[in-house]
């Protein structure tokens, strides 16, 4: 019955199509390569701007500034990837138990819920991360946390005290970055566990694994790479974070691993926007090449990132 | 044996006899109904399934051979909602009974899937290994070493893959990474291996290799296979169950079981013999 009631001529139905398809084809091939070319574009744009912009500071006569370039820049890097590495270590893996437990654990209500929930922190402005940082939890944790940590843990350096009264310290910043990074890795993650096939996940359990033990064998590692480009997004973030850190963190122009003092190292974003309304002249270059700095430790970062991924028989093959 | 007390059909005492001196394992099966949520999708189904042999499941497409197949290693429970009323004994204990773990189950019960999955992120040693690494955490080099050739070398696969047991499984043809999952399932040393249609996704040379492995896995093993090829239930099986549906929506039923080759010469009801003649499905 179902066969005669196909049309007959059921085939000739794409001819008239055909050539408005092709020229369809072409048009939305050219959207999408000026598409590419706009973001390379971009992308050289900034970068030379940064590299006129920077130039002057290194051409500069030596005695322009009371110091050189690199003994400047030196502790707001190091500051720059000290904070965002703390703040990456702790969101990791709050990060990725979030969305196992979205993806895996939790009903589904709970699950699209909580989804939603931390999709929306990833909406907040920055500058309000920054506030509640300052007025809320830099007072909470001066209180109650970083003397604790000063007494009892004070023989490792990065707690070796003072402790701050004010709170303003590296690791109040590095927790703001860490809430502010968490709802990007969560959801990528949680979309990498989501996708992990049935079959591999039947696979474990079949052989008689535990939940858990599925996911140590068939989601994890399925979702691996997406887990460490969220990692990598969230990275970005942090270390070009500025408002936030501009507001917590107590600046001094010094290299240390402690993190609960009022002397801490500034981060370049936050160094910019401190200092760039009180510049003039070469400072503005000055501020700008440190600018290029930036520019170059996130590139290094993404790099080193893909190959991460990469690295491995990806999941995603099979 | 307590449970022949409470149990109607003495199937269950003598399968649990017969596991206790070393017989095999006989599996039955007792007015199971399997469910998804509130839609009953198999109804009703008893059954026999004799040790060291190979059982076959056929029928047409939805008609519930793979549910109950699932639900033989408590594979079902992974879909939400899914859940079983009536028993399966195996050794003369019930996998449903209270307080079996699923995961001890699956142990005991391997299973072969329709396509093949070989973990893609793990070599073909690890592949192997998968199932053996869940249930001792520790396991030294030789003893792996050892279990993986027994393993490859039970599967059919040792002479194919010995130079490469460190690439991965995903790189090895279709065929080839069913009967890696094949070795992966018997390396745990299950009583029971069951096969959900795992020569669908395969060419007929592979298929054949699959085929030829099942005859001599049967000696060791109690193999329950679902097919859709009635002739390769025909060459595989000495008994087989025809299942079938009465219509979309009802839920599929066991027409009859018998041995294979009455089954596909003389069978009793006239739907196994529009099946088996090609009439429908």
């Amino acid at each position: 019955m179902t066969i005669t009631d196909t049309p007959p001529g059921g085939d000739t139905v794409v001819a008239p199509t055909e050539t408005t398809s092709k020229l369809g084809d072409r048009i939305f091939g050219g959207i999408s390569l000026g598409a590419g070319i706009l973001i390379l574009v971009t992308l050289a744009a900034v970068a030379l701007f940064l590299f006129v912009e920077a130039w002057p500071t290194f051409g500069a006569d030596p005695g322009e500034f009371n110091e050189s370039f690199v003994s400047y820049v030196a502790p707001l890097l190091f500051g720059t990837i000290w904070a965002a590495s703390l703040a990456l270590l702790m969101a990791l893996p709050l990060a990725v138990g979030v969305a196992l437990f979205i993806s895996h654990y939790a009903p589904k209500r709970i699950a699209v819920t909580l989804g939603y929930f931390i999709d929306l922190l990833a909406a907040i402005p920055s500058v309000v991360f920054g506030l509640w940082g300052i007025a809320v939890l830099a007072p909470i944790l001066s209180r109650s946390v970083y003397p604790w940590l000063e007494d009892n843990l004070g023989f490792l350096p990065f707690f070796a005290g003072p402790a701050s009264t004010s709170g303003r310290t590296m690791m109040t910043a590095a927790v703001v970055l860490a809430v502010m990074i968490l709802p990007i890795i969560t959801a990528i993650s949680r979309e990498v566990f989501l996708q992990t096939p049935r079959l591999h996940e039947e696979a474990s359990l079949a052989l008689g694994a535990t939940k858990w033990e599925m996911i140590q064998q068939a989601v994890l590692p399925y979702g691996r790479s997406g887990v460490i480009s969220g990692a990598m997004l969230g990275l970005g973030r942090a270390l070009g974070e500025t408002m936030a850190v501009a507001i917590i963190l107590s600046p001094a122009n010094i290299i240390t691993v402690n993190v609960i003092s009022n002397q801490n190292p500034n981060t370049i974003a936050a160094n910019i926007a401190l200092k760039f309304p009180e510049s003039a002249g070469l400072s503005v270059n000055r501020l700008i090449a440190t600018g290029l700095v930036l520019f170059f430790v996130t590139f290094v970062v993404n790099a080193l990132a893909r190959r991460i991924a990469n690295s491995g028989f990806s999941g995603a093959d099979g | 044996m307590t449970e022949s007390v409470d149990t109607p059909i003495s199937d269950v005492a003598v399968a649990a006899l017969d596991a206790e001196i070393g017989l095999g394992n006989r599996i039955v099966v007792e007015n199971l109904n399997i469910y998804y949520g509130d839609f009953l999708a198999v109804r009703d189904v008893n059954m026999v399934i004799e040790p060291r042999s190979v059982t076959a499941l056929i029928g047409p497409s939805g008609c519930g051979k793979s549910t109950f197949i699932r639900s033989l290693n408590r594979m079902h429970e992974v879909i939400d909602g899914a859940r079983v009323e009536g028993s399966v004994y195996v050794d003369g204990e019930d996998l449903y009974g209270p307080g079996v773990d699923p995961v001890a189950v699956r142990r005991k019960v391997g299973m072969v899937f329709q396509r093949p999955n070989p973990f893609p992120t793990m070599s073909i040693a690890d592949n192997v290994l998968a199932g053996k690494r869940l249930n001792s955490r520790r396991i030294n080099k030789s003893e792996a070493e050892d279990l993986v050739e027994k393993s490859l070398r039970g599967a059919n696969l040792w002479e194919e893959v010995k130079d490469r047991l460190d690439k991965p499984g995903s790189g090895l043809s279709g065929g080839q990474q069913q009967r890696l999952c094949i070795a992966r399932a018997i390396a745990v040393e299950p009583e029971i291996l069951l096969m959900d249609e795992p020569c669908s996704a395969l060419d007929p040379i592979s298929t054949l290799a699959i085929e030829q492995l099942m005859n001599e896995l049967k000696s060791t093993y109690t193999i329950v296979i679902v097919t859709h090829n009635m002739q390769q239930a025909a060459r595989v099986s000495s008994r087989t169950a025809f299942f079938t549906i009465d219509g979309t929506g009802q839920p599929g039923y066991v027409v009859e079981m018998d041995d294979t080759d009455v089954m596909f010469s003389n069978p009793k009801q006239q739907s196994t013999i529009d099946y088996v003649t090609g009439r429908f499905g």
